[in-house]
């Protein structure tokens, strides 16, 4: 399965991604709409590990685990795995007891803005841009989205 | 206290479009934007702007524009407000005024001025993309005798060629003056177009070397980095007598920029300013050089190919023709226009004379003389498009050299901020966090794609004149023509003015 991968030689710790990601998944049209929503309406789904002086940035989201503990260990059959290994959500049947936002050992679940269900990148298939928009907007090449 | 110069360019930020996402800020190296919690929102410092473009490319909603200030001293016909400004610069600091890339300055540009022929009716076209189209030139001495063996076969006495699958080179940039990815970035582009880049004078990180066979390795005055393996290593080897930016000057590479791996790549210690000569000390005259062309070539076996670049001066001509003399296998010409990491501004933009007339005038002495076949001419010193290599071949080089459209390539936006040693966009800089910002991957491949670009156009162009081979259209002026040029110029660069026949 493609998945996206990142490489930390060449992520610059510019957090694009992070508003592309939340101006794709925010259902607006004109990404300057985002004004005054990131971080309390829209929440990215991928975040920039590496402090602002710091030499070393590199982007997480959901790595799709083969063996996915948010998987086993949601108690309501929300999160799933599709038949070529993507990890989904029915935002429709969490409950919002964020066990999977706990388990995760890369913080890459976390609860959505309005604090009722969680919310994982779904790879940009949920919102219709496509090619995912953190690695179509990736200034330096530092996100792809590859088959390893 | 400092006369406070102010801001010659402004920040326009739109702040219906910005969404304080804060790329602007994280991305500037001279620290312009900055976030202010008390307002809200994003503030920019004018004064601290190079306008190198970095913020306005990355800026995800496009919220940023950069314009000159119209802030003004009382206008004066004499004392221009970049002149004034210069003087409160050096009275405060007391220093020679450093500048970077080309001469920027409003002198004629010829190629601009120069028209190229088109085939109409009396002698067909050539279609590029149908019929075979020749843009492949060999550089080296072509003046041998033909000998035959015993049983007549042809005996292969043929000087080194340098085979370049398109008359483009990337000419002399140093590690150390660019960035390691830069180099790598012309180095994987060189390989891939089946052409030349040119290591400038800091020598061949350990990393470059598997890429030797599309290496041209420079010798000059300071000598970093020259060892037995370098020279080896190498396709060609370059003598580096001047430079178009500054010629008559060395170079001054500041300590700052020496890192470890370029105080290695260079055999010169860590942080310490490295300082090529004005002139090589040991070449004083026409033999001089010949005794370092001879001792080059005696090291390299006679395999390798030796260039000798200088900068186009007034007495270029004979210069020329003392270096064909001098056993040299390639003229390299440098224009005024030549960029540069950092020249003395007085030197750069008052120095040298434009390429396209030095290349007419070398072209036409080494013709005179009967020895244009013993070297090859390249030239370089602001090659804009592929029209300008067209009409540099044209007028009589080989090939050109490329060094400011192949950093644009890379993304440059020639703010002329190199000597400052924080370049935003990777290339002119060896600050770690800045000099990842040029990813090889993405620098290459937009580098083969320039060249690749400018070899379609030079065929479509050549094809258009009926002409099927640069080897055809070297020197070929007759396809050329001056549009408002004195008599005095078209004779110098030896042809007719638009609308005079054959």
């Amino acid at each position: 399965m493609k998945r996206i991968y990142v490489n930390e030689e060449w992520c610059l710790g510019c957090h694009l991604c992070e508003y592309e990601c939340a101006f794709a998944n925010s259902g607006l049209d004109k990404m300057f709409k985002l004004k005054g929503k990131v971080g309390s309406e829209i929440l990215p789904r991928i975040q920039v590990e590496g402090g602002e002086n710091e030499p070393i940035h590199f982007a997480v989201n959901c790595r799709h685990c083969t063996n996915a503990v948010c998987v086993t260990g949601c108690i309501a059959g929300a999160l799933s795995k599709t038949d070529e290994g993507m990890v989904v959500i029915d935002k429709n049947k969490c409950v919002g007891c964020f066990t999977c936002v706990l388990l995760c050992p890369f913080g890459a679940i976390m609860p959505a803005a309005d604090g009722k269900a969680a919310q994982k990148c779904m790879l940009c298939t949920d919102n219709g841009v496509g090619t995912p928009n953190c690695v179509a907007h990736c200034p330096n090449n530092a996100i792809v989205y590859e088959e390893r | 206290m400092d006369t406070f110069i102010p801001a010659e360019y402004e920040v326009v930020r739109n702040s219906e479009l910005c969404i304080a996402c804060r790329v602007c800020e994280r991305q500037c190296s001279n620290g312009v934007h900055a976030y202010d919690k008390d307002l809200g929102k994003m503030t920019a410092d004018s004064t601290k702007c190079v306008n190198c473009h970095r913020c306005v490319c990355l800026c995800p909603t496009h919220a940023l524009k950069i314009v000159k200030s119209d802030d003004t001293y009382k206008l004066n016909a004499n004392w221009s407000n970049q002149t004034m400004n210069e003087i409160y610069r050096q009275a405060n600091s007391g220093g020679v005024l450093l500048s970077s890339m080309g001469n920027p300055n409003d002198y004629p540009i010829y190629f601009n001025n120069i028209l190229v022929n088109a085939s109409q009716v009396t002698n067909p076209p050539i279609d590029p993309l149908r019929e075979p189209m020749e843009t492949t030139v060999y550089l080296g001495k072509k003046d041998v005798e033909i000998k035959r063996d015993i049983q007549g076969r042809l005996i292969d006495n043929l000087p080194p060629q340098l085979k370049l699958t398109t008359p483009i080179m990337f000419s002399a940039m140093s590690y150390g003056s660019i960035s390691y990815n830069a180099h790598e970035s012309l180095a994987r582009a060189a390989e891939e177009l089946g052409i030349f880049y040119n290591t400038g004078e800091g020598g061949l990180h350990k990393d470059f070397y598997k890429y030797g066979k599309n290496t041209i390795v420079q010798v000059a005055s300071g000598r970093f980095g020259v060892h037995e393996e370098y020279l080896q290593a190498a396709a060609a080897i370059e003598i580096k007598m001047g430079q178009g930016a500054k010629p008559g000057i060395g170079g001054h590479l500041p300590g700052s920029k020496i890192s470890e791996d370029v105080s290695r790549t260079r055999m010169i210690p860590q942080g310490v300013d490295a300082i090529s000569p004005a002139p090589h000390h040991d070449i004083y005259s026409i033999e001089d050089l010949r005794q370092l062309i001879y001792s080059i070539k005696e090291a390299t076996a006679y395999k390798k190919p030796v260039i000798v670049k200088v900068a186009a001066v007034h007495n270029v001509a004979a210069i020329a023709s003392g270096i064909a003399r001098s056993g040299a296998d390639i003229i390299a010409i440098d224009g005024f226009r030549g960029g540069t990491g950092a020249a003395p501004t007085r030197i750069r933009d008052n120095v040298g004379i434009p390429i396209e007339l030095a290349l007419a005038q070398v072209d036409e002495r080494l013709r005179q003389e009967g020895i244009r076949d013993s070297v090859s001419v390249v030239v370089a010193g602001s090659i804009h498009s592929s029209a300008d290599v067209v009409k540099a071949i044209a007028l009589g080089a080989d090939a050109c050299y490329i060094g400011t459209a192949a950093l644009l390539a890379l993304g440059c936006h020639l703010c002329r901020s190199c000597h400052t040693g924080k370049c935003n966009w990777g290339i002119a800089t060896q600050r770690p966090d800045l000099v990842k910002r040029l990813n090889p991957d993405i620098g290459y491949k937009r580098l083969v794609n320039l060249v690749t670009a400018w070899s379609h156009e030079i065929q479509e162009m050549m094809g258009g004149m009926g002409i099927n081979s640069i080897e055809a259209l070297k020197g070929n002026r007759l396809m050329l023509r001056g549009v408002g040029l004195n008599e005095t110029e078209l004779k110098i660069l030896g042809i007719h003015h638009a609308g005079e026949s054959m």
